[in-house]
């Protein structure tokens, strides 16, 4: 009844609602090769003029740092100093 | 073992404190067995009934009264596409393909919203299911939106946001029949009478008969019980109801000051259970008819897949030959 097929690709969608706005992604979409990919893009994502620009990437090209690792990546807690608040400026010198 | 079990506890532990922050988790972040199965298993199903759904309203698309309802039923049920792709696309996240999600409901292993085993027999059965249908759906939905698991809350984000004009269509179909003719006016109320009591058992069992509730509202996967979600949906529909002229079918149906912890609120009759239970184990009027609409579709469409293959293939090697 249901024939063993091979799973199409994966790939990554990105639109760009605007000129001035970057890419973002939006999701996932099934397809063989990336022109069937960026049409059913069009028609999964952008069906009502949501955007002027699409990307499409091969999920399986996407390096992605180790969540489990998210503490030692990101954490600047012990660098306040990167912050503007951290620095003493009188209150009448005003907006700075 | 001992040590194994605490750090068990400890991860669940954290776990749930990131939950309590109101902090999303994303597909990569640790989450216990339990919290994926039951997304893999809500998110599945979901992405079937809007597949599903798609059948008894595609029904009506050659035989629509006017080009303008053709229109808005065509684009409804493309959005209804688009939107099974979106929550299909948020499960495999999770670490299930979609090919197999895909071929449990073609052999009738996974289940999907029972409210799509009814039939559509006159065009009043479209704008039923437009406004309560979809009308229902949305109450659900909204909650979603805040959902713990980010994919899943993403894609509901974008499926209320296109939703919305399903409901309105529906109603405006209502109500342009119940203005109409005595005939168009009895075909409304016949259709309102048909989808009235699935529509309410659409939130699914009573709180006290809901095991998967508990574990869902802690979670916040679920933000209100189904219970809740069908007393905001009586609420709201009975009014509208009203407005047209129609009439919902449920002699026990008053209004009660003590509902809504004193606010008010409609009290309504009592749901047939077995009726409820009778269509989810598969025994309501369309179930074998949907199934083998899936099948048939998949099975005659298998050479249009193969021949994407097919040429990408082609290409593929042209391009490497040219290389």
């Amino acid at each position: 009844m249901v024939s063993e097929e091979k799973e199409t690709i994966l790939w990554e969608v990105f639109i760009q609602p605007k000129n001035g706005l970057s890419h973002r992604h939006c999701g996932s979409i099934h397809a063989p090769d990336r022109e069937m990919a960026i049409l059913s893009a069009r028609n999964v994502y952008s069906r009502r003029g949501e955007g002027q620009s699409i990307w499409v990437v091969r999920s399986i090209d996407i390096v992605s740092s180790d969540p489990d690792e998210k503490e030692e990546t990101f954490s600047s807690d012990d660098k306040i100093y990167r912050h503007p608040t951290f620095y003493d400026v009188p209150d009448d010198v005003g907006h700075m | 073992m001992a040590k194994e079990r605490k750090e068990k506890i400890a991860s669940l532990e954290a776990f749930q404190e990131k939950i309590d922050r109101d902090e999303k988790i994303e597909p990569k972040d640790s989450m216990p067995e339990a919290y994926r199965k039951t997304l893999i298993r809500q998110i599945g199903q979901h992405a079937h009934s809007e597949v599903v759904g798609m059948l008894p309203e595609g029904n009506w698309i050659t035989r629509a009264p006017t080009l303008r309802r053709k229109l808005s039923l065509l684009a409804k049920v493309q959005d209804e596409a688009g939107h099974g792709l979106y929550l299909y696309c948020a499960a495999e996240t999770l670490g299930k393909s979609r090919m197999e999600m895909n071929q449990e409901l073609l052999s009738g292993k996974a289940k999907y919203s029972s409210i799509f085993n009814y039939p559509t027999p006159t065009w009043a059965d479209i704008g039923a299911i437009g406004w309560l249908v979809d009308g229902a759906a949305i109450m659900n939905q909204i909650p979603l939106c805040r959902c713990s698991y980010g994919p899943y809350a993403r894609a509901m984000i974008r499926i209320c946001k296109e939703e919305s004009f399903h409901q309105r269509q529906g109603y405006e179909i209502m109500l342009t029949l119940a203005r109409g003719t005595k005939a168009q006016k009895e075909m409304a109320q016949r259709a309102l009478n048909r989808w009235w009591w699935p529509s309410v058992m659409m939130f699914g069992p009573s709180d006290a008969d809901s095991p998967n509730t508990e574990n869902s509202v802690k979670w916040k996967i679920k933000r209100y019980t189904n219970d809740e979600l069908r007393q905001k949906f009586v609420d709201a529909i009975v009014p509208q109801a009203e407005k047209i002229g129609l009439t919902v079918p449920d002699k026990d149906l008053k209004w009660d000051k003590k509902r809504n912890n004193g606010q008010g609120g409609y009290a309504y009759g009592e749901i047939n259970w077995d009726e409820f239970w009778r269509v989810v184990r598969g025994d309501g009027p369309m179930n074998n008819e949907r199934i083998s609409a899936k099948q048939k579709a998949w099975n005659e469409g298998s050479w249009v897949r193969a021949a994407a293959h097919a040429h990408a293939l082609k290409k593929q090697t042209a391009l490497q030959a040219a290389e």
